[in-house]
């Protein structure tokens, strides 16, 4: 008995279901937790749908860091919440982007509904081509290599995301510590664990950059794992957030961008065009680009979390 | 023997299953916070490892089957740790549902 559709069609009732109550819920810190479950539902149909790649991504950054973000988000929200609850918008408002939201949703299904059969795909060149990286595995080939420029704008992306948080800081607190000071309870819980996993944690994170040059995996979850581990670290009280006005920080944040132009322009004269690797040196260049990228990854989201500075650093 | 193992899988995994739906029924029907986080490590800690046991003599390789291990170990410790954490936060803000 194929039991497949069973669990496909009741992953789809589930997906929705959780989206239909994330928007119905009136509290928001419940609407966070429902957007979680929906991003950690989400991992499974990618799975579903053998993109094992996404999937990752999708549970680590749509169902993890989102998640911390949204939930401090909530957090802080929570003394005007009642304020606000009591003044809900005007029925047109609702009805305006109910429909807006219906024609985007309704737009989306007749594409897809409608692509051509077979669906147009650049995967056999892709599938030919491969084998000039060095790599195994087609995402990262297409991320680092054939649409390397999609990549690069996305690290600068995330750079200009937290500049965007950081702007928000008073002036008094600009070049300050972010976020609340944790207090350190020596012998609770959280710092255990904050002691326990990190080791653990940061050895996952580098065996998930490494297979993705083969396996599914690569730097953009690993750099999130990195980033979660550190920031279990801040949250135990353990570390403290670094002043974001230090030099080392600013570094680690660009590096990834900064090593990626780098070996882009190199390859101008070396290779023939922007973002061009030499022959034979894809791979070596690309495992350079991901280690850098991973590490800025891990800082830029672990910051993002962490928001705009909120206190004087202590010098 | 293979139908042995099959046999051996069936039985774990859906030994796991009961523990997982037994967890979510007392998650929906127990009365308050800490006997709810009761019935949810049942389901993380016991579910979870039988439906380990059950897929462990499926594996391809003995890596796999280690990782597998691993990721049951790490949502014990995790789980032990969460529920302690919301436990002793609800303890402190008092007896409510």
């Amino acid at each position: 008995m194929n039991m497949a559709p069973l669990v496909d069609g009741s992953l789809v009732v589930l997906i929705l279901a959780v989206a239909i109550w994330t928007i119905a819920v009136r509290d928001s810190f419940a609407a966070v937790v429902g957007y979680a479950i929906y991003g950690l539902m989400l991992a499974l149909a990618w799975v579903r749908l053998a993109a094992i790649d996404a999937a990752l991504t999708e549970a680590a950054i749509g169902g993890g860091l989102t998640g911390v973000l949204l939930i401090r988000a909530a957090v802080r929200l929570r003394p005007t919440e009642s304020v606000v609850a009591g003044d809900s918008p005007a029925w047109f408002v609702k009805a305006l982007a109910a429909v807006l939201a219906g024609a985007v949703s309704l737009a989306l299904a007749v594409v897809v509904l409608t692509l051509p059969e077979p669906a147009p795909t650049l995967a056999p060149q892709v599938a030919e081509h491969i084998a000039s990286t060095g790599l195994g595995n087609a995402v990262t080939a297409v991320l680092l290599a054939f649409r390397a420029t999609d990549t690069l704008l996305e690290a600068v992306v995330l750079v200009f995301a937290l500049i965007a948080v950081w702007s928000l800081a008073p002036d008094r607190f600009w070049g300050g510590r972010p976020g609340q000071h944790y207090h350190l309870e020596a012998n609770g819980m959280l710092a255990y664990l904050a002691r326990l996993l990190p080791p653990l944690g940061i050895v996952v994170a580098i065996y998930v950059f490494w297979v993705g040059a083969d396996l599914p995996g690569g730097k953009f979850q690993a750099g999130t794992l990195l980033a979660a581990m550190w920031l279990l670290a801040i949250m135990a009280g353990l570390t403290d957030v670094p002043e974001v006005r230090l030099v080392w920080v600013r570094i680690a944040l660009v590096t990834g961008s900064a090593v990626f132009l780098i070996i882009g322009f190199a390859g101008v004269p070396f290779a023939g065009a922007f973002l061009a690797y030499p022959e034979g040196y894809a791979k070596p260049l690309i495992l350079i680009i991901e280690a850098a990228s991973m590490l800025s990854i891990a800082v830029t989201l672990a910051l993002l979390v962490l928001g705009p500075p909120e206190r004087r650093g202590q010098s | 023997m293979s139908q042995l193992l099959d046999l051996w899988s069936i039985v774990a995994v859906s030994a796991g299953v009961f523990f997982f739906l037994a967890g979510t029924v007392g998650l929906l029907r127990f009365p308050d916070t800490l006997t709810r986080l009761h019935a949810l490590t049942k389901a993380d800690n016991l579910g979870l490892g039988l439906v380990v046991l059950g897929l462990l003599p499926r594996v391809s390789s003995p890596l796999a089957g280690l990782k597998l291990v691993c990721v049951w170990l790490l949502v014990l410790l995790a789980g032990a740790i969460a529920s302690q954490l919301i436990a002793r936060t609800a303890h402190r803000s008092g007896p409510k549902a």
